[in-house]
C-alpha cells in the first residue's frame, strides 16, 4: 500500500471483510472504483486455494493490490515461488511485506543505528531480537523497549490502548525476562477539542485497565497536547523487565524435529489485517470501518501465560520462543523458522480457534492476543503441556521443526490444512527479502520560513504583575499541568519495588533487593522541537531523557526508541524521518550509549495532515543502590533550616518551539535551544558523583516551562516553599521572565543540604559544569518567591496547578451520580463522553450519598465486571512483534 | 518458634509477593499457598493478597471463592483462623460471606491508587492490635471497586459490635459508605481491608512503614492465642 496506497484506504474491507463471518471470503472486491477489475468471488469461494491448485491456474487474477501489494512485489512473490502464490501465501506476503512489518521505507536510515553504535560490553541482546537486553550485574540483565499502537488507539482508545500494552509486554516476556514494569508516553490532540475527551479518557482507561490487571506498576510517561495529534493521536507503550543473565531466550527454532508449540488464547477473527490495514495506511474519513481490524485482549490470560512462560524458561524447557501479535502466526512461524535457517510442517487444523468456520489465511493473519509459539524438544512436550495445565493456559502442538535443504539451503516453510498444502515458502523470503526503498526525500518547503519566525522576537511580560499571572497560567496549561488525574488510574505500587515514579523525572526500579541494585528509565519527546529541527529536536528528546535518569542519580547505559512520522511517501515527511535518525544516531555516538531496540511508526497522518515529527526516546541508567536515588521535591527541614539552591548549567535567551510561546501566542517558529551533548554528559556525571556522595537533597530537570516549572514542581512535591533570586545580568526589563521561562537544555536545578554546599560548589567547578546558587528552600514559608518579582502562596500555585485535568476530562462527576445508575454510568465511562463533566467534589461528601439505595448486592455485583475497568479490558493488540525493532533489520 | 502466615495465590493474584514480603519484615515465615490445594500445611495466619483473580470475570472474587483452598481456609477462619484478605482479598472474604456486604465499583468510575491516610476505629482485631483506637495511618489505596455497601441494618450492626475496623480520612477514594475502608467478623479474627498495608512497609519503596501493624499484629495475637 506504501505507493498504491488509495485502495486500501478506501477499501479497508478488501482485507478485512473476511474477518467478518457475513463475508465468508477474501475476494469481496468491494472497492472496485480504486481496484482494477476483478475476477467474479466465485474463484475464491469454491474453497481453499491449495498449492497444486495454484500451479494449476496460474492465470488466476489476485486481489493483491487491494492487500497493499504493489504490481511488482507481487511479480517479486511470482518469482520466488516459481508460481502464484496460494490465497494463504498472499495473506502472508502482503502482510510481512506492509510498512509495519517490513520497515521498508525506514531500513535504509535504520541501519545507522547499528553502524554508529558505540562499542558496549552490557549488550546481550539488541538489534535483530524482540528487544535488546542489557546486563547490569553479574548475574541480572534488563529488556526494555518502546512501541507504538497509535492507529488502533484512535480507532477504538480502550482496546487499542490496552493491547498496545499487552504486546509490548510479549515482546519482553519473549526474551526470557520478568515484566516488571509499564511507562506510557501520550500524545492528544488540543485538550479542549471534544474528540480529545472520547480519545483520552479510553486511552488511559485502556492502559490502566490492562497494566493494572497485568500487576505491572506504571512508573513514568508523558502527556502531550497539541492540534497535530488531533486525528493522529500517539499510544506509544514501554515494557521494562529482569532476567537472570543464564534465562536469556531466543526465538531460533533450532533443532528439526523439536516441536512447534501454540500457547495461550485461542485464535479468532479479531485483528486481521491490523498491522497492514491500520498501521500502514493514512488516516481519512472510513477509520470507523476499520474498527474490526484492532485486535481483542484479555489481560488475565497474558498474566497467566507470564507466569506459565516464566516456569517453562526456569525448568529448561523451551528451546525457542516468539510472541505473537501483528501479523500473528505468520510472523511467529516465519520468523522463528528464518532465525534457524530451519524449516516447519504446520498443521493448521489444528490451531485451537474462537470460530470453526475461519478460513486456513485468516487463522494465519489473525492477530488475536495473549498468544506465544515455542519450540520444544520432543521429550519434554509433556512437561510443557503440563506447566500451561497448572496455569489454565492452552498449549497445542501444531507442527514441528525441519531441516534445512540437502543442499545447505534454509529449510521450507509448508502448512497443511486438513491434508491440503496451502502454504509452501521459504521462511527468509517473507522476513528477510522484503522489499526495501529508498523514498525520495525533501526538506519541507515551508521550513525556512517557519525558522525565521523566531519566538525570540515575541513581547514578553516586563513587570513583576505580568510575570507572576504568567507563571500561573503556565502551571495551568494543560501540558505543564499536574497530572495526576491520569497517573491516580495506574497501579505504581506493585511488586512492590517502585522507588520513584511518575511525577518525577525518571521512574526508579529495584532489580535485585539483596542489594538495592536498581535502574530508572525515562521516555521523552517535543514534536514542536523536531518540527523546527528534526536532527537537533531528536538530539534534544535524547539529552532530555538522558538528562532526566542522571537527575535520579542513575548512570545511563542504554537506549530504545519509537518513531512517530507522517507519511513516507511525503518527501518533507521522509526528510524529517532521516534527520531524525541521524541525530538520534549521532547522539547516542556522542554519549556512548548504544540504542538496542525500537520502532517506527509512519503514517500518522490525517489527509494532507501529518503530526508533528515525534521522536520518542527512552533512556535506561542504572543506581547500584537505589537508597542513592535523588527525588526532585524540595524536602521539609525542622528548626527554620534549608536547603541552598543551585542552578546548574547556562541560561540562554532560548524561546522557539517553547511551551510559553505555544501557550501564551500559539506561536511555533524559530530554532530550538541548542544541544550539546558532551556538556549533557558533564552534566550527568556531576549529577551521579553528587548523589553517592550524598550532596543532593533533591534534583530536578529543566524542560518545558523552563526553570518557573521546575521551581514549581519541587515545591508542591512535598510542599515546601523556596526563595530564589534572578541573577544580576537576568534582572533588567523582560529578562526576568527569561530566566524563568527559558528552554536552554543541559540543565538542572539541585537542593543542597547545608554543610555540603562547599564541596558541591568545588565539585561543579572541578567538573567545569555552570553552577549558580539561586535561594534556598524555605520550609516553613509556604510560598515561591522570587525576589524583586512575585510572591505566590503554595495553595494557590497548587490550585492553578492540579484543576486543568480533572475540568477538562471529569474528575468525581461520577460521584454526583445517583448511586443507583452508577451501574450505568460505568458503562458509559468505558468509552467515554466529550461532555463537559461537573467540578470534582470532595470524596468525603460521598458518604453523605444515599448509597444505601444500592441494590442487593448480588445484582449490584453482577452488573459490575461489565464495566470495570479491568474487566473493560476484553480486547488488546499488538505492536509488540507486529513491529521488529526498526534496528532490527 | 515463629510463626507461618500463608498468602494464597490465586490465577490473577498481584499483590501476593508483596504480602509476603511483609509478612518476612514482620518478622513471620510466608508460606506461600496455592488455590487448587485444599491444604494449608499447617500455616498460623492466613493472608488473601491483592490483585485480579481470575480476572476479576464474572464479579470480584465471585470464582475465587470456590477455589479449593477457599473450602479450607472458610472452616478454619469461623474455627478462629486468624485471615487478612487485602484488596481483591476483601472481596473474596465477603463473596465466601466470611464478612457482610459487598464491594462495588469506585463511585467515580476510575481506577484510583493514592496514599490514604485510615483512622484505625478498632484495635481489637487479630490485625489491628498494635495499634491504638483512633491512631490514623498511611497507607496506599488501589482498586477500581472497593466501594464498600451493605445495608443499613448491617451497617449499624457492624458499627454497634465495634467491627468497623479502618476508615478513611481527609477524603473517601472510592465512596465507600461510612467511610468504611476495613471491617472484621464478629470473633475479630477475620479482617477485610481495601488498602494496602503490605505496600507501606519499607521506606524505600513506600509512602511510610504503617502498613507494618497490620502483621506485627497477627503475630502478637498468636504468641498470645491459645494453641
Amino acid at each position: 500500500m506504501t505507493t498504491h496506497p488509495d485502495p486500501v484506504r478506501d477499501t479497508p474491507e478488501a482485507y478485512s471483510a473476511p474477518s467478518q463471518p457475513a463475508e465468508p471470503s477474501l475476494a469481496q472486491p468491494v472497492a472496485p472504483a480504486a481496484a482494477p477489475a476483478q475476477p467474479a468471488p466465485a474463484v475464491w469461494t469454491e474453497g481453499v486455494d491449495t498449492v497444486p491448485r495454484a500451479d494449476g491456474t496460474p492465470g488466476e487474477l489476485q486481489p493483491y493490490t487491494e492487500l497493499g501489494l504493489r504490481d511488482d512485489e507481487y511479480d517479486r512473490i511470482r518469482q520466488i515461488l516459481g508460481r502464484r502464490p496460494t490465497q494463504s501465501e498472499l495473506a502472508m506476503y502482503s502482510i510481512m511485506w506492509s510498512e509495519h512489518c517490513s520497515y521498508k521505507s525506514s531500513k535504509v536510515h535504520l541501519r545507522q543505528f547499528g553502524e554508529k553504535a558505540p562499542p558496549s560490553d552490557r549488550m546481550l541482546a539488541g538489534i535483530g531480537e524482540n528487544a535488546g537486553v542489557v546486563q547490569i550485574s553479574d548475574e541480572l540483565a534488563v529488556t526494555f523497549k518502546v512501541e507504538s499502537h497509535n492507529h488502533p488507539s484512535f480507532v477504538e482508545p480502550y482496546q487499542g490502548a490496552a493491547t498496545g500494552v499487552g504486546g509490548i509486554v510479549r515482546d519482553i516476556l519473549a526474551m526470557g525476562a520478568r515484566p516488571i514494569a509499564v511507562m506510557d508516553p501520550l500524545r492528544f490532540g488540543a485538550a479542549d477539542h471534544p474528540d480529545t475527551a472520547r480519545v483520552l479518557t479510553g486511552v488511559v482507561a485502556g492502559v490502566g485497565g490492562y497494566g493494572n490487571c497485568l500487576g505491572l506498576p506504571n512508573i513514568g510517561g508523558e502527556l502531550v497536547f497539541d492540534p497535530s495529534y488531533q486525528g493522529n493521536p500517539l499510544l506509544n507503550a514501554l515494557c521494562l523487565g529482569v532476567l537472570p543473565v543464564s534465562r536469556l531466550q531466543n526465538k531460533a527454532a533450532a533443532g528439526p524435529g523439536n516441536v512447534v508449540v501454540l500457547m495461550g488464547a485461542k485464535t479468532g477473527r479479531d485483528g486481521i489485517g491490523g498491522v497492514s490495514v491500520l498501521a500502514s495506511a493514512t488516516f481519512d474519513e472510513g477509520s470507523e470501518a476499520r474498527r474490526p481490524a484492532v485486535q481483542v485482549g484479555d489481560p488475565f490470560t497474558e498474566k497467566l501465560l507470564i507466569e506459565a512462560c516464566l516456569e517453562l524458561y526456569d525448568g529448561q524447557l523451551v528451546v525457542g520462543i516468539q510472541d505473537l501479535g501483528g501479523a500473528g502466526l505468520t510472523c511467529a512461524l516465519t520468523e522463528t523458522a528464518a532465525a534457524a535457517g530451519t524449516g516447519m510442517r504446520v498443521w493448521l487444523e489444528r490451531v485451537p480457534l474462537r470460530e470453526p468456520s475461519m478460513d486456513p489465511h485468516e487463522i494465519l493473519a489473525s492477530e488475536s492476543q495473549e498468544r506465544m509459539l515455542l519450540v520444544v524438544e520432543p521429550d519434554k512436550l509433556d512437561a510443557v503441556l503440563k506447566t500451561c495445565e497448572k496455569w489454565g493456559v492452552l498449549a497445542t502442538a501444531i507442527g514441528e521443526v525441519t531441516a534445512p535443504e540437502p543442499d545447505g539451503r534454509p529449510g521450507r516453510l509448508a502448512i497443511t490444512w486438513q491434508d491440503h498444502l496451502v502454504v509452501d515458502v521459504p521462511p527468509g523470503s517473507l522476513v528477510d527479502d522484503g522489499p526495501v526503498y529508498a523514498r525520495p526525500m525533501r526538506e519541507p518547503a515551508d521550513l525556512i520560513l517557519l525558522q525565521a519566525d523566531r519566538a525570540e522576537t515575541l513581547p514578553r511580560p516586563a513587570d513583576p504583575e505580568a510575570l507572576r499571572e504568567t507563571v500561573l497560567r503556565m502551571i495551568a496549561s494543560p501540558n505543564l499541568a499536574d497530572k495526576t488525574w491520569v497517573t491516580e488510574q495506574y497501579d505504581r505500587y506493585v511488586l512492590g519495588n517502585t522507588v520513584l515514579a511518575q511525577p518525577e523525572d525518571g521512574g526508579v526500579i529495584r532489580v535485585d533487593e539483596r542489594t538495592g541494585l536498581g535502574v530508572a528509565l525515562s521516555l521523552d519527546g517535543n514534536g514542536r522541537y523536531a518540527r523546527l529541527d528534526p536532527y537537533n529536536g531528536t538530539k534534544l528528546a535524547l539529552a532530555e531523557a538522558y538528562r532526566n535518569v542522571a537527575v535520579t542519580g542513575a548512570k545511563p547505559i542504554a537506549v530504545t526508541n519509537c518513531l512517530n512520522f507522517g507519511s513516507p511517501e511525503d518527501p518533507g515527511v521522509m526528510w524529517q524521518f532521516a534527520e531524525a535518525v541521524r541525530g538520534l544516531a549521532d547522539g547516542c555516538l556522542e554519549l556512548g550509549i548504544p540504542v538496542t531496540g525500537g520502532n517506527v511508526s509512519f503514517y500518522n497522518q490525517t489527509g494532507a495532515a501529518a503530526i508533528h515529527p515525534t521522536p520518542v526516546v527512552g533512556v535506561l541508567g542504572v543506581l547500584d543502590n537505589v537508597a542513592d536515588r535523588v527525588p526532585m521535591g524540595f524536602v521539609p527541614r525542622a528548626g527554620g533550616d534549608h536547603d541552598q539552591l543551585y542552578l546548574l548549567g547556562e541560561t540562554n535567551v532560548e524561546l522557539s518551539g517553547s511551551e510559553w510561546a505555544w501557550v501564551t501566542h500559539e506561536h511555533l517558529g524559530g530554532i530550538p535551544p541548542q544541544v550539546d551533548l558532551l556538556r549533557e554528559k558533564a552534566l550527568a556525571d556531576l549529577l551521579a558523583e553528587a548523589a553517592r556522595v550524598g550532596h543532593l537533597a533533591s534534583a530536578h530537570d529543566l524542560s518545558d516551562g523552563g526553570l518557573a516549572q521546575s521551581l514549581v514542581e519541587s515545591c508542591l512535591r512535598r510542599g515546601v516553599g523556596a526563595r530564589v533570586a534572578v541573577p544580576e545580568q537576568f534582572a533588567e526589563g523582560s529578562m526576568p521572565f527569561v530566566y524563568l521561562f527559558s528552554e536552554s537544555a543541559t540543565r538542572a536545578l539541585v537542593s543542597v543540604p547545608r554543610g555540603h554546599d562547599k564541596a558541591f560548589a568545588a565539585l561543579c567547578a572541578e567538573r567545569g559544569v555552570p553552577f549558580e546558587l539561586i535561594g534556598a528552600t524555605d520550609p516553613s514559608g509556604g510560598a515561591l518567591e522570587v525576589h524583586g518579582q512575585f510572591r505566590i502562596g503554595l495553595d494557590e500555585l497548587r490550585t492553578a496547578h492540579t484543576e486543568t485535568l480533572p475540568r477538562l476530562f471529569g474528575g468525581a462527576a461520577a460521584v454526583e451520580v445517583p448511586a443507583p445508575a452508577a451501574g450505568v454510568a460505568g458503562a458509559v465511562e468505558a468509552v467515554p463522553l466529550p461532555v463537559a463533566q461537573a467540578e470534582p467534589v470532595d470524596p468525603a461528601e460521598v458518604v453523605s450519598e444515599p448509597i444505601a439505595s444500592f441494590g442487593p448486592v448480588p445484582q449490584t455485583g453482577a452488573v459490575e465486571p461489565i464495566e470495570s475497568e479491568q474487566a473493560d479490558t476484553a480486547a488488546e493488540s499488538d505492536t509488540g512483534v507486529t513491529e521488529p525493532s526498526p534496528d532490527e533489520r | 518458634m515463629t510463626a507461618r502466615v500463608g498468602v494464597v495465590t490465586f490465577p490473577g493474584s498481584l499483590d501476593d509477593g508483596d504480602a509476603a514480603r511483609a509478612v518476612r519484615i514482620a518478622g513471620a515465615e510466608p508460606v506461600r499457598l496455592w488455590h487448587g490445594d485444599p491444604q494449608l500445611h499447617g500455616v498460623d495466619a492466613v493472608v488473601l493478597p491483592g490483585g485480579f483473580s481470575y480476572g476479576d470475570y464474572l464479579r470480584c472474587g465471585a470464582i475465587a471463592r470456590f477455589a479449593p483452598v477457599m473450602e479450607t481456609i472458610v472452616d478454619a477462619a469461623q474455627g478462629g483462623l486468624p485471615v487478612l484478605g487485602i484488596c481483591n482479598g476483601f472481596q473474596i472474604l465477603c463473596e465466601a460471606h466470611l464478612l457482610p456486604g459487598a464491594l462495588t465499583r469506585n463511585q467515580h468510575l476510575h481506577f484510583r491508587n493514592r496514599d490514604q491516610v485510615l483512622r484505625v476505629e478498632s484495635a481489637g482485631t487479630a490485625w489491628t492490635n498494635a495499634f491504638q483506637p483512633g491512631q490514623e495511618v498511611l497507607v496506599p489505596v488501589k482498586n477500581g471497586e472497593g466501594c464498600y455497601v451493605a445495608d443499613t441494618a448491617t451497617l449499624d450492626q457492624l458499627e454497634a459490635e465495634g467491627r468497623v475496623v479502618a476508615r478513611y480520612v481527609g477524603g473517601n477514594p472510592n465512596g465507600s459508605m461510612r467511610d468504611i475502608a476495613a471491617i472484621t467478623n464478629a470473633a475479630g479474627n477475620v479482617v477485610g481491608i481495601m488498602p494496602h498495608p503490605e505496600h507501606a512497609v519499607e521506606a524505600l519503596t513506600g509512602p511510610s512503614l504503617d502498613g507494618l501493624g497490620f502483621f506485627t499484629s497477627v503475630l502478637k495475637h498468636l504468641v498470645g492465642a491459645p494453641a
